[in-house]
């Protein structure tokens, strides 16, 4: 016994990752052969029988991207209160999309989002539109899913971060490809588990540390553990203003923005392809409903453990830095050095790390990813919790590049060639489409992982503002306004992603102008992030005035639309 | 009744639901969390400051019940209509 527990302290973080890492790619690949999908049906929407518990930790896993578990925490811990636009963004829009979308697109009872909006503007036009914006968004954000696979494999098996993209895209592609949505929800189910599980058990740890509360939402409002009686949250807050930062609990963005920002993440959150595609998995209205709630209960557990693990990481932070000798810096500090996500430059050669708000005198410059990656570190946790952030950052990633993968292969192959080119494909035909698109689809992203083109990183936040700017209005109308006709819907779409486009590349990429233009030109003072929702207003005000100008809808359509908004009779997804 | 005005009957309730229960979403999040949220921090509950745990706790909770009571609420009115087959 005693034998066995020196052998487990003996092990090497490194060592620990690789057996991680492996345990769990092999679990993912069995699962993927257990459930090979064998006709169109279970190729787009897992066969239409997936119990509300197993679709709602699958969509929770694909919903929780690389950027939820590495970055979310660090980002809140260096912006404070204004972090709140991410926590309540991503997480608001399910109610949305549990109340609004979900239950009416599951009877209406097809596999892809342009499928609806297809049928329900009667139209190849409107469908085609769709699929350009479900392609726009799915590569934006896959492409960042990709680079978080390369950059968790570099960071922690110190492989070359394009090996690891490319290891990352052929297990992907196994499961993906073989299994289509069938494999891709069940390894979703296991991802999940792994995720949840490696976000958590850190958590808690550095929550009994400093507070002695084992529940981390309940530890950062709490006092510190050392019988000072001074809350956690007070002594941050002192903390960052006596360094010259904001208040940690005020932020310093503008009301309008962070009510804009939230507004489009909700929005876009709503409108995701590869989230609403997963209520077409479930059985019925009513597990539409349910799996929707199971879902967000899922990801509130990670969502409200975020901020409180960005609370401990400042702290932690300012306290083992702040003005200490460069010489004596922990373990931790140097090997994260070398990665360059940590810098220090002694601007006054004291030899002390001087961590401020001062530009002109700070010397310590600290990456957001790092309070996720490096926290166990930092709270002297044992190997095996550190490897354990790996296999989650992993798992976190490759479930939500997964589901992408699938919209965009499923968007070329049912929506593209079955619906428009070639109507008389075979159910075979078909799904060799399908799993050639997606073979395609993942060296595309496999590509721009390798590649970044410069602006990936600052255009994935963006695929919010896109979907809520183009899907949401045109699915809301077609649910709850009867007389929406094509012409309206069509022209709404097409409005609010161009605007959306346009203020991106304006404000955000600097395309039009010799210099990106100031934050004081924004319209409204509203951010990139927050335009979202102005697009999406823009999207409804245009798509409600050219109805007014045009016929209204056949009479069959009207028809569908109140056989949508009954739930009962729901019949299994179909093709035809 | 009709099945029309069955349907209609069970569409403006339905519609009610959505009503109230989007209130509440909104007053949480966008209300409490932003809108409010320097008033509500005057009031301190252990080391929270009310309005920054509505935003980044509160409203997470109450989006969730929101969901739970939805699925509730609608589970009972398609019994009512007979839609729940």
């Amino acid at each position: 016994m005693v034998h066995s527990l020196f052998l487990v302290e003996a092990i090497s973080v490194q060592n620990w990752t690789y057996i991680l890492v492996g345990v769990t790619f092999a679990l993912y690949i069995g699962i993927a052969i257990w459930s090979r999908a064998g006709s169109t049906r279970e190729f787009y929407v897992a066969g239409g029988g997936v119990s509300p518990l197993a679709n709602g930790m699958a969509t929770a896993a694909d919903w929780m991207s690389a950027a939820s578990f590495i970055s979310m925490a660090g980002i809140i811990s260096f912006a404070g209160y204004d972090g709140a636009v991410y926590l309540m963004g991503w997480t608001g829009g399910y109610v949305l999309l549990a109340l609004l979308l979900a239950p009416y697109l599951r009877k209406f009872g097809k596999f892809t989002v342009p499928d609806f909006i297809g049928d329900r503007y009667y139209s190849k036009t409107a469908r085609i539109v769709a699929v350009f914006c479900a392609l726009i968004v799915s590569f934006t954000y896959v492409a960042g899913q990709m680079r978080g696979v390369g950059i968790v494999f570099s960071r922690f098996l110190e492989v070359d971060i394009n090996t690891g993209v490319i290891l990352g895209m052929l297990i992907v592609l196994f499961y993906a490809v073989l299994g289509g949505m069938k494999g891709i929800t069940y390894t979703q189910v296991a991802q999940y588990c792994v995720l949840i599980f490696a976000f958590m058990v850190p958590a808690i740890f550095i929550s009994l540390q400093m507070t002695g509360n084992p529940v981390p939402q309940l530890g950062f409002g709490s006092q510190l553990a050392d019988g000072s009686g001074t809350y956690l949250l007070d002594k941050l807050d002192g903390l960052s203003t006596e360094l010259g930062f904001a208040e940690y609990t005020q932020g310093s963005k503008s009301l309008i923005d962070v009510f804009a920002i939230t507004l489009a993440l909700m929005v876009g959150t709503a409108g995701l392809p590869h989230v609403i595609v997963r209520f077409f998995t479930v059985k019925n209205v009513k597990d539409a409903r349910k799996s929707a709630g199971i879902a967000l209960l899922l990801i509130v557990i990670l969502y409200t453990t975020a901020p409180a693990v960005s609370v401990f990481a400042r702290t932690n932070l300012i306290e083992t830095v702040s003005n200490k000798e460069y010489a004596n810096v922990p373990e931790w500090f140097k090997k994260w050095e070398t990665t360059g996500l940590i810098v220090f430059d002694d601007k006054n050669n004291d030899g002390l790390i001087q961590y401020v708000a001062n530009k002109d005198q700070n010397e310590l410059t600290v990456d957001n990813d790092i309070m996720v990656l490096a926290n166990p570190e930092i709270a002297k946790l044992p190997n095996w919790v550190i490897a354990l952030v790996a296999a989650g950052g992993l798992a976190a990633a490759l479930s939500t590049a997964a589901g992408l993968l699938l919209v965009i292969s499923s968007s070329v192959s049912h929506d593209l060639i079955k619906k428009i080119i070639n109507p008389k494909i075979s159910e075979k035909g078909e799904l060799i489409a399908a799993r050639l698109s997606a073979v395609g689809a993942v060296c595309v992203a496999g590509y721009f992982g390798i590649n970044p083109p410069g602006f990936v990183a600052a255009v994935v936040a963006l695929a919010f503002g896109l979907a809520a700017a183009s899907f949401f209005p045109a699915i809301i109308l077609g649910i709850f306004y009867k007389k929406m006709n094509k012409e309206g819907a069509i022209a709404g779409m097409v409005v609010g992603i161009v605007s959306m486009l346009f203020y991106m590349m304006k404000y955000k990429l600097g395309w039009f102008d010799e210099v990106l233009p100031d934050k004081s030109e924004w319209w409204f003072g509203i951010s990139p992030e927050g335009f979202g929702s102005i697009a999406m207003i823009l999207n409804f005000v245009v798509s409600i005035t050219i109805m007014k100008f045009t016929p209204e809808p056949p009479k069959n359509v009207q028809a569908m639309v109140e056989k949508i908004r009954i739930p009962s009779g729901a019949t299994k997804a179909t093709g035809h | 009744m009709t099945k029309q005005e069955k349907a209609t009957a069970y569409w403006k309730e339905n519609i009610k639901y959505l009503f109230i229960l989007l209130t509440i979403w909104f007053l949480v999040s966008y209300g409490a969390g932003i809108l409010f949220k320097d008033a509500l921090d005057t009031i301190k509950i252990g080391g929270f400051k009310l309005g920054f745990w509505f935003a980044q706790q509160g409203s997470m909770y109450v989006f969730v019940v929101l969901i739970f009571v939805y699925v509730r609420l609608m589970n009972k009115l398609d019994k009512k209509y007979g839609y729940g087959a």
